[in-house]
Order: C-alpha cells, then structure tokens, then sequence
C-alpha cells in the first residue's frame, strides 16, 4: 500500500527525521491560509498523489504571493496529473501540501528496500540526489552506497555514519544524519515498510538535514497488524476496478486490452495473459480468483472483469487441485445467465472433476466455448473476438 | 526416493485441527503419506481424525520421529511456527500460508542461521503449493492423480502452471520423480538453485523442468549454477512476458523492480546458461520430450 508524501513526512517526523514545515489543503483559500501558517518568503504547493515524478507534470509550484498559491491550487485541485508513474489514465488531485520553501546547498538520495538477494533491508544513498534512482544506477553507478541491516540487532550507528562520511558530508552534519538515516530504517522495520524512499535528502544553506520529499510503500501482508498504517489508504489513488476486486479478495490487476481474464493462481494467470498476447490479443486484466473457487466468487470474478468497459471477450482458464472444475462451471453458468453475457465467452477447465465440468457447461444450451487446452483456449477466444460485432464497440 | 520426500517420510501436520489442515490432511493421508500426528498448542493429547494431537513440535518430534513437518498455520502466525520446527529438529518444513509478513521472513531466515548448515532445517515455500513424489507422497495441496511417476524433477513458483507443467508431459507419456514448489513469494526459503542441486544429485532424476517467473534473482542464479555444476538437461518456462513493470502479478514476489527481473530478461540469461526454453505455457509437454529423447 502507497501513502502521500505529507503521511509519509509526518511518520518520518515521529521517528525523529527533520522536514520542513507544512500543512493540508483541501482548496485554494485553504492554500493560501496554510501558507500563512508558514515562515519565509515562499512556498511550495504540490499536489499529493500516489506517484513519482509529480514535478514534470506540474504538480509541484513554487510560489511567493497568495494570488500564485490559489492560482497554483486552483489549477491543481480535481486535475488528472500523469506522470510516467501513473499510467494514461494520471492520478486525481485531491488535496496539497503547502510546504516552505528551503534553500538547499546539497541534494542526497537515500532509499531502503527490502533486497531479495540478501534478504534484509539494504540503504542505499548517493550524492547525486534529486535524480531518480534507476537514472543514477545507469549514469553513476560509482556513486552508489550500499549497507545491509541486519535484522537481529538493527541498523547499527557505525553503519550510518560511515554512510554519512561516504556520501562526503561535513564532520559537523554527521550526528544529524546518522539520526535521520537510523530514524528512517526503524520506520521501516517497526511499521512493516517495504519501501522508504528520500528523494531529495537535502541539507540546507542553514546547515540542516531534512527530507524534501518522502515515499513510502507498505508491505500488504503486514497491514493486518499496523491499523494506523491501514487508515492512511487512499481510494481516489486507485483504479477503481482494481478496488472493485480487491476488496473482495480477488488479485485483480487492470490492463489495457479487450479480452477479459478469469484464471486460477497467479502464475498460471501470467501464463494465460502471455499465451493471450502470443494469439494476437491483449489481455484487459490479471485476475486470479484463488483456491477453493465457489460459485459466488466465480461470479464476483466475472462482476470484476466486467467492470472494466473495455472487455470484449472473456476467457476463463481454470486447473484445479483444491478447485473443483463442476463449482466453477456452475458460477460460469450463473454469471452468463444472470449478467446476460453477449460477448465471446471461452472456457477451460482442467484437474479435479474436469468431466463433471463440461458437462454442466454442454447442458446449459448458452454459447459457452470450450477448449481442451491453454493454447486452444487462447487461439479461440482472440479468433471469436477479432470476428465479434461487439469488437470496437466498447 | 526421488527427493525430499518418499512413502517412509514421517510427516507431521502443523495447524492439523483446522480446517484447511484437516481437509488436506485427509488427502495426503488417503494418497499414501505416512502422517504420523499434528500440532496444535492447547489440544495436545488429544486425537483428530485418528492422529495424535501434539501441544509442541518437540513433543511431536519425540513422540512420533517425524522429519517433515508440512505447515498450514495462518499467515499471521507462520513464521512463529517455521522457526519453532527449525528448532525442533524437523529436517524439512512446507509452508503453504500465502500472506506471511516480508519482515517476518527476514526473521525466519535470519533466525535459521543459527543452526549449523548440516543441522539446519530446509525451508520449503512459503505461498507455495507443496512438494510431491508422485506414486509415493505428497505434502501439499496438489491433485496427486495429475502427475505419473518417473525420472523428470519439476520446480516451480506456481502451483496451478506447475500442475499444467505435469499434465502436459503426462500426456506424451513423461513421469515426475518429484515436483516441488517453491512459492511465489519475495522471501522464501530454498531457491531454485537449492533445489536444482538436489536433484543434480538424485539418482532417480534424469531431466529437470524449472517454471520461473517475473520478479527477483533467484532464476539468473539457477542458470549460473547450471552452467557451471549441473550434468542433467534443464528445460524452462518464465511467466510474465506481458506483465507490466512495477505492478505486483499476484505472487507477491511476482513484481519486475531491477535490472534481470522480467521475463524476457530471465530467458535470455537461462537460455545463454544453456538451458532449453519452453516458450509457450502449452509447450512443455513436446520441449521436454524432445529434450531427453
């Protein structure tokens, strides 16, 4: 789970990291009034979205009257941002954090990842803040420091400071950054982040360190425990099919394409969307309906799919072992009664009870295609699609 | 025995008196598994489904010489219990939960590394299907009548393309020694090189099938060990050509987020190891026949 960049500061702060002063806005006049909360000539208002990148799009100004705050606000508030982060479709702005302004002598990068080599938190820093981090691997691979936290002890002040000299920084800033860097890690390991991200860490003409903007992505596996954390969800962020489906416990992952996906286990889901795409078609959607499939989640799964206005075919794609093939063809069944489903409908379905599965299908005297196999499964719905009069209509 | 586990191994049940314990308990029970007893804290002493209930898996361990220990606690609870086996002294642990904390596994690994390599638990999974010696055993939640027994190793992260994988080259007539599943999450215990070299070194294994997927090192690290240690021929699948970037498909390890992480990334490198490529996830059958004809 993402949150904004002003929750992701204001937990950095209790866990003792210095950022500058701001608040929320959820209008221009809120802006504005904010703004004078705050100390300085200027300052900053931008957009808080689920997303990198917000600068490019516009969404972050740097402003020094009122009229520029409400005419940044204004031009902000309900707009799409699309950033490379977003996807086409961008990312509502519903609320802005109005910041001040910090004069900056140094800019640092700072991430801590959960590394999957090493299999614990890895610190990664380089002076070479403000670019991304991918761009910094690729152009300044040598500026790139790395530490490995062990877990049983934690992240050790040694291993921060030798950080804070590696990144070149001056003998008088190293207690502040060994307390930012150590604030950071706990963050991570003491609400179950996956991800934090300081980009830029700055240190300012006064001689502070502070985090200028802040990422931070939590583990969904660990939510169930962190219930502050869960608070700080966000909807608007999220494509609203994938919400659809994932709040009823289906793995739904949004696409581009026009052939709908109903499939059980996630790599056999992969599998169905890259046979999809080798047939010539293109996949609307990941979905993963899960062991133990009743027919009411067969039905949530076709609600799910069908949410997306794109879809122009299904394909459903079953290999049971704890499913059973006759309960996911009877939920088939329901969901094209039910949902009068017109659109080219193929169905697969393989393992436990396959033949008490066909049949049901073959009974039901709706136009359900069956195939034997993935292959066959996928040839035959892009076929029926590219021939069906509904192709384009949507 | 082909690996990991045979029609001897001593299985113990973790979670046996839940719901999803009881019911695949039963099964593997019903397929041949020499169950021997379960563990649930708070109802040793007591019997389910005829097998003795264990408050403790040292008790258990004591009481019945199980070796395995095949785990269906909850995932807010699994890591606890992977590490209570470890220190029990069960030889090989599978952990079905899918949803177990990243951090939790940080610990479980750290935790495991307490215990001398020769004394050290592996750890199969977790979100991971289970391990299977058709004909023999099984510890897990895969339907035993899909695959034929035989000298062909499978690994894979997925369960159902695993089960695909196995139906396709019982088809044309290829038998499985063992498949094994190593779950698709971020952090998990034995990788496909750890796997890979057991069944280098099985006798009763000729070939192997990997099915790998988006996300992590763990197949560039299976090729390198392949090019430079294994004797037997690999063929493998990569799911996921079209998986976009950043977006976690499912797995939760399922996420492309570095260099070498997608899956045409992952063919190219196994295929430069010389690994035979399955291209299509309907193609196992005919690659890995004509790879050990």
């Amino acid at each position: 789970m993402d949150i904004h960049e002003y929750q992701a500061k204001d937990l950095l702060k209790q866990f003792g990291v210095s950022v500058p002063r701001g608040g929320i806005a959820y209008s221009p006049e809120q802006a504005v009034y904010r703004s004078h909360e705050l100390s300085g000539e200027k300052c900053v208002v931008k957009a808080q979205i689920h997303s990198g990148a917000r600068g490019k799009a516009g969404g972050v100004r740097i402003c020094s009257s009122d009229e520029e705050i409400s005419e940044a606000a204004s031009w902000m508030l309900g707009r799409k941002l699309v950033t490379h982060q977003t996807g086409p479709q961008g990312k509502l702005v519903g609320r802005l954090y109005v910041e001040e302004a910090t004069n900056i002598a140094q800019e640092i990068y700072l991430g801590f990842v959960m590394d999957r080599t090493e299999e614990r938190v890895v610190v990664v820093a380089s002076a070479q803040g403000g670019m991304e981090i991918e761009d910094i691997s690729a152009d300044e691979p040598d500026s790139i420091i790395r530490s490995v936290v062990d877990p049983a002890v934690g992240m050790q002040a040694f291993q921060a400071r030798e950080i804070a000299f590696q990144l070149g920084l001056d003998a008088t800033l190293i207690a502040q950054a060994v307390k930012t860097i150590t604030g950071c890690y706990r963050v991570m390991s003491e609400l179950d982040a996956s991800m934090v991200e300081i980009n830029p860490l700055v240190v300012t003409t006064g001689g502070e360190i502070m985090a200028l903007d802040a990422k931070i992505s939590f583990d969904d596996n660990a939510l169930f425990r962190r219930p502050e954390i869960s608070e700080m969800r966000d909807k608007s962020q999220e494509d609203k099919r994938e919400t659809y489906a994932q709040d009823r416990g289906l793995s739904y992952i949004g696409l581009e394409g026009n052939i709908g996906c109903i499939v059980n286990g996630a790599g056999l889901a992969m599998a169905t969307l890259d046979m999809i795409k080798m047939a010539g078609g293109e996949p609307a959607n990941f979905l993963d309906v899960g062991g133990g499939a009743s027919p009411e989640r067969v039905m949530m799964s076709f609600r799910s799919v069908l949410n997306d206005p794109k879809v122009e075919a299904i394909l459903v794609n079953i290999f049971a072992g704890i499913n059973r093939c006759d309960w996911i063809a009877e939920g088939v069944v329901r969901a094209v009664r039910e949902l009068e489903l017109k659109m080219p409908l193929v169905v697969r379905l393989s393992g436990t009870n396959d033949k008490e599965g066909q049949k049901i299908l073959n009974n039901s005297g709706l136009n359900i295609i069956t195939a034997p196999t993935l292959a066959d499964a996928a040839e035959k719905v892009v076929g029926l699609w590219k021939n069906s009069p509904e192709k384009g209509a949507a | 025995m082909a690996i990991l586990i045979n029609k001897d191994t001593r299985v113990l049940v973790l979670g046996l008196t839940g719901r999803i314990g009881s019911f695949h308990a039963q099964d593997m029970i019903n397929h041949g598994t020499n169950v021997v007893g379960g563990v649930t804290p708070g109802k040793g002493g007591s019997t389910h489904n005829g097998l003795p209930v264990f408050n403790t898996i040292k008790g258990a361990v004591a009481e019945t010489g199980a070796t395995l220990a095949i785990c269906f606690v909850p995932p807010p609870f699994a890591a606890d219990s992977i590490m209570e086996a470890a220190d029990a002294g069960i030889e090989t642990c599978v952990c079905i939960a899918d949803g177990i904390p990243a951090s939790d596994m940080i610990r479980v690994k750290r935790y495991m590394r307490r215990y001398k390599s020769e004394n050290r638990m592996r750890l199969i999974g977790p979100n991971c299907a289970g391990i299977i010696t058709p004909g023999q055993a099984f510890a897990g939640l895969m339907p035993p009548h899909i695959y034929m027994p035989g000298r062909v190793g499978i690994i894979g992260r997925s369960g159902t393309l695993g089960y695909e994988a196995a139906s396709q080259m019982k088809e044309v007539g290829i038998g499985v020694s063992s498949s094994i599943g190593i779950g698709g999450d971020p952090i998990n215990g034995s990788s496909f090189r750890d796997i890979l070299e057991l069944f280098e070194n099985d006798p009763e294994t000729d070939a192997v099938v990997l099915v790998g997927e988006i996300g992590g090192p763990q197949e560039a690290d299976a090729a390198r060990y392949i090019r430079d240690h294994m004797t037997k021929p690999v063929a493998a699948y990569i799911a996921g050509l079209s998986a976009p970037k950043g977006r976690t498909m499912g797995h939760a390890g399922a996420i492309v987020s570095a260099f070498g992480e997608s899956a045409q990334e992952k063919v190219e490198i196994l295929g430069q190891a010389g690994v035979t490529i399955v291209p299509t996830p309907s193609s196992f059958g005919e690659v890995v026949q004509k790879m050990i004809a």
